[in-house]
């Protein structure tokens, strides 16, 4: 019996290795898109109501700790063994790590420069996007980071809710037919495809906070 | 039914409390193994994090290091590990430590980083050696974030020691593993419920710490 190549996908998963890859690639970037449109505002209320944030970082740390194997099972019940059961545990551990980046992030700008924004007539709102947000830029994409990264490597647990963990998949195939290769394939593919989008993260942040490269030149 | 019914359903089992498969031993055999990740990540993280911090250098290795031990999945490490060396304790601890040294790791160093630099030059002026430096006057006031650095590792050892299960191991993760295999949801449920109670135990556990463990005078400072 021929075992097949690196790329080669074995039939049962009725996929190609690019197939799995972009399939990988949209179950974790979904979650991590949903997660930082959300946080924004969750995060803004933060900011605005100092009281809310506590609670918040308990509530969202509980559902950390919900391993997400059961969270997908969980949801199993509601939107049976589809895309969406990953994307949306998924999403609410991105969000974990995104809302308290962002404060923390937005905390770091100086009182002077605040006090200097409202001195210029800005409120809340304008305050937040135009001031706070960008100067938490390196703090946001810390978080995005870690957030885009720990998914990629999440996705492969939905192996486990009836193949729909993409490139995780070929790990119960790696078991089954006890083929190591496809367990390397699977670890080493989710890992360069985690670096890659690290890097493309540091490169944005770089192209988004101009001034932090002057800073550092000095 | 709903998630409550089926915790309450699980909960309520006769025999539920005892046994081997009770849940005060699957707890316990939970903690043991979180435990011992969490001690290895910890002599594995803390001393690097804390002497590249201290000196400054290789900050940017250090992350290289944490994305690439973030990226590794820690199902499929586990699944691979297994295949090569069968079945055993080494499987299940390296993606468990994998998981927990890039949070120590990072978090370490950037606490030391972030002690005011002053505060070091007082210390370096008034005579202590570099050991002292560190011991004495950057550890303590880094200490809050450091904590906070291996609060989150031990938490994402508590919730992924579930894997654990998948390869024969106990722990809580037995229940969840097992309720999907025989399609008991109300297993399923209630081993996440209680994965989700240790991990907040935890939580509380470092809350405490870090108020036995700060010194007040930081603390005032935050």
């Amino acid at each position: 019996m021929s075992h097949g190549g690196f790329f080669e996908v074995p039939s049962d998963l009725q996929n190609t290795w690019w197939g799995l890859v972009g399939w990988q690639l949209q179950l974790t970037l979904v979650p991590v898109l949903c997660g930082l449109v959300i946080a924004l505002p969750i995060a803004l209320f933060c900011r605005r109501f100092g009281w809310i944030y506590p609670p918040v970082l308990g509530v969202s740390t509980v559902f950390y700790a919900v391993p997400s194997l059961a969270l997908f099972v969980f949801l199993i019940d509601w939107f049976g063994e589809s895309d969406l059961t990953v994307e949306i545990p998924l999403t609410l551990y991105t969000l974990v790590v995104l809302v308290p980046a962002i404060v923390d992030g937005m905390r770091s700008v100086s009182e002077d420069t605040r006090a200097a924004a409202e001195a210029m007539g800005f409120g809340t709102l304008r305050r937040y996007f135009q001031v706070e947000l960008p100067i938490a830029v390196p703090a946001v994409f810390a978080g995005l980071r870690v957030a885009t990264v720990s998914s990629v490597s999440l996705v492969s647990v939905g192996m486990l809710i009836g193949n729909e963990g993409a490139l995780g998949n070929l790990l119960s195939d790696a078991l089954n037919y006890h083929r190591p290769l496809l367990a390397w394939d699977a670890v080493l593919s989710i890992a360069v495809i985690g670096v890659l989008l690290d890097t493309l993260l540091v490169l944005a942040r770089r192209l988004l906070t101009p001034w932090a490269r002057k800073a550092t030149a000095k | 039914m709903n998630i409550f019914g089926y915790a309450q359903q699980f909960f309520d089992a006769p025999g539920r409390w005892s046994g081997a498969d009770g849940i005060p031993t699957r707890m316990l055999e939970h903690v043991q193994y979180s435990a011992l990740a969490l001690l290895i990540a910890l002599v594995i993280a803390l001393p690097v994090g804390l002497v590249t911090g201290h000196t400054g250098r290789g900050g940017n290795a250090l992350a290289v290091l944490a994305t690439a031990a973030r990226a590794l999945p820690s199902f499929g490490l586990l699944v691979l590990l297994t295949i090569l060396m069968g079945l055993g304790l080494t499987p299940v601890m390296v993606p468990l430590v994998a998981l927990a040294v890039p949070p120590i790791l990072v978090t370490t160093y950037e606490a030391m980083r972030g002690v005011d630099p002053s505060l070091v030059d007082a210390a370096r002026g008034v005579g202590l050696p570099w050991w002292r430096v560190l011991a004495q006057v950057e550890l303590p006031v880094a200490l809050p974030l450091i904590l906070s650095g291996i609060r989150s590792g031990a938490i994402q050892i508590v919730s992924t020691a579930t894997i654990a299960a998948y390869v024969s191991f106990g722990g809580l993760g037995r229940y969840i593993v097992d309720g999907l295999s025989q399609v008991d949801y109300a297993k399923v449920v209630g081993g996440a419920v209680l994965v989700a109670a240790l991990a907040l135990a935890t939580l509380g556990l470092f809350w405490l710490l870090d108020r036995l463990l700060v010194s007040p005078g930081v603390r005032r400072g935050r």
